[in-house]
């Protein structure tokens, strides 16, 4: 062996560059800024000339920015936040029975074959299908709520389980088979671990499902969250409460999504189907 | 120990779609003695790594039967590790993880592990890399994790599987250099499939050479050349010369 060849194959490869998303310049918010100036006049002045009782549907940012510092400082929108919140998490919990049973449909045949027609049928049912039989069962309550988005988490998580389980690179399980693994090893220490990037995608996809859930479920079935309290203001007519409610689910969505992605990340770090 | 038997096996797969079936391995019979390295030399397609897959039990031979020490391969096991041409490492294993869980596999008692573990990181020269990612090493190093993952189990045969033919060909030579260095500081029995003339030279102490549908053995050649092997003596270039004939009379039938 050259001592080159030596040096170089020694050499570790230099580690992709960070391709952390660069931060926006100012210039990206142009267009935004600008559309936030006309709202803010058309609300404030031009709406208000030909009707009154219009511009009342349309409160203008300004406004909508007083509204969401009542609503902080009084603590009416960190409550209802943390009602959906809670929500998301008990029904998320229930939802993580996805991931066994997603396993065992991606790794043995005969289950699949069993159970993969069963979810075909259930899994084009959208979530809010379930609304009224799911008040028969439950009741108006967190139950019934709980399971709508239940229902909007599980799918997302059970199909990229299966999907994840079926993409497990066949040599990695052969390696393992020949290092001595017996069936469980193979599961727990290759098929689980190797599936994991694709099992988080689901979980991503079902939070983000379920909290659009979530939203629809409080407009029917609750007395307090982020749903309960946009579908309340619109009975006093309160529309800057609405848009208050609305920018705060979508926040939330966000700040969850992007959550769980820099978690996966960070425990995650081998994957390259994450570092995208 | 490591004595491998391999007698008279043959591989008929069915054709999914009702076509006649394949015959990939045809009456195959052969013996590595203890720390005999052999390769089974041969085109793509000549059943070698079907050969290669009935001794690691990732397969059952149709016919005959296989075994090591006098035991019938009944499926895979430690006691014939392979090393895979795409490595196969765990890439959510540390270069120390990879290199332990066959170790694991075993039960090895922690200090045994981590002795075991230094000790094969050492023998392939990846000292100052064993926190290191898959992801963040080179293919020839990638390699020699894969090489040290296999030889930490204290396997009875070795397997390779077209070992470095993802590797680019001075990467390719260096490894080639350092398994045989590797294999001279601990003798194994040692399979290796390949379709490169000089890899076999330059490796193997035998060379059976295997035709084409049906697959089966041509010729076994003895290399009796010493190590390390130049590609310029007269004996490696008529050796050569040989192989080739023999290769190509299979390619034009």
């Amino acid at each position: 062996m050259t001592v080159e060849a030596t040096c170089q194959d020694l050499t570790p490869r230099r580690l992709a560059p960070s391709r952390r998303p660069r931060c926006p310049s100012l210039r990206g918010y142009a267009l935004l800024a600008a559309a936030l100036a006309l709202w803010e006049v058309l609300s404030r002045f031009i709406l208000p000339l030909s009707n009154p009782q219009v511009a009342i549907l349309m409160p203008a940012p300004s406004v909508v920015v007083v509204t969401a510092g009542h609503l902080i400082a009084s603590g009416e929108l960190p409550g209802h936040l943390l009602a959906s919140l809670k929500r998301e998490a008990g029904a998320f919990l229930f939802a993580l029975a996805a991931v066994p049973l997603g396993i065992a449909m991606g790794y043995w045949r005969a289950v699949h074959e069993q159970l993969y027609p069963l979810l075909e049928v259930l899994r084009p049912i959208p979530p809010l299908a379930w609304i009224p039989l799911s008040i028969l069962w439950f009741g108006l309550g967190d139950t019934q709520n709980q399971f709508i988005i239940f229902l909007g988490m599980v799918f997302p998580i059970l199909i990229n389980t299966i999907a994840a389980v079926h993409h497990v690179d066949p040599t990695l399980i052969r390696a393992a088979r020949s290092l001595g693994a017996g069936e469980r090893a193979v599961l727990s220490r290759v098929v689980l671990p190797a599936a994991l990037p694709q099992i988080v995608t689901g979980i991503r996809v079902g939070l983000g499902v379920g909290w659009m859930a979530l939203v629809a479920a409080e407009l029917v079935g609750a007395s307090d969250g982020l749903g309960f309290l946009i579908n309340d203001a619109r009975s006093l007519l309160r529309t800057d409460i609405i848009v208050v409610g609305m920018l705060t689910i979508g926040l939330a969505g966000l700040v969850l999504d992007v959550g769980v992605r820099r978690l996966a990340v960070r425990l995650l770090p081998w994957s390259a189907a994450l570092a995208r | 120990m490591g004595r491998l038997v391999v007698d008279g096996v043959c591989k008929i797969f069915d054709e999914p779609r009702g076509g006649p079936p394949v015959v990939a391995v045809d009456g195959v019979s052969f013996t590595l003695e203890n720390g005999e390295f052999c390769a089974i030399l041969g085109h793509s397609g000549c059943g070698k790594t079907t050969l290669l897959n009935m001794v690691a039990g990732f397969e059952a031979p149709t016919m005959g039967s296989l075994s090591v020490d006098g035991a019938p391969i009944r499926g895979p096991g430690w006691e014939r590790s392979i090393i895979f041409q795409d490595y196969a490492l765990f890439p959510w294993l540390s270069v120390v993880g990879n290199i332990g869980f066959g170790l694991d596999m075993k039960r090895t008692a922690p200090d045994d592990r981590d002795r075991a573990v230094r000790h094969h990181i050492e023998l392939v020269g990846l000292g100052g890399f064993e926190h290191h990612f898959p992801h963040q090493l080179s293919g020839g190093m990638r390699q020699r994790v894969a090489i040290a993952r296999a030889l930490s189990v204290s396997p009875r045969v070795l397997l390779m599987d077209e070992p470095f033919a993802a590797l680019d060909d001075q990467n390719r030579r260096s490894m080639q250099d350092e398994l045989v260095r590797i294999w001279q500081c601990e003798p194994k029995t040692v399979l290796l499939v390949t379709h490169s003339l000089d890899e076999a030279i330059l490796l193997a102490d035998h060379i059976i050479v295997m035709t084409r549908r049906p697959g089966r053995i041509k010729r076994r050649i003895t290399v009796d050349l010493p190590r390390p092997r130049d590609e310029d003596d007269p004996g490696y270039i008529a050796l050569r010369k040989t192989l080739r004939a023999l290769i190509r009379e299979d390619a034009a039938t």
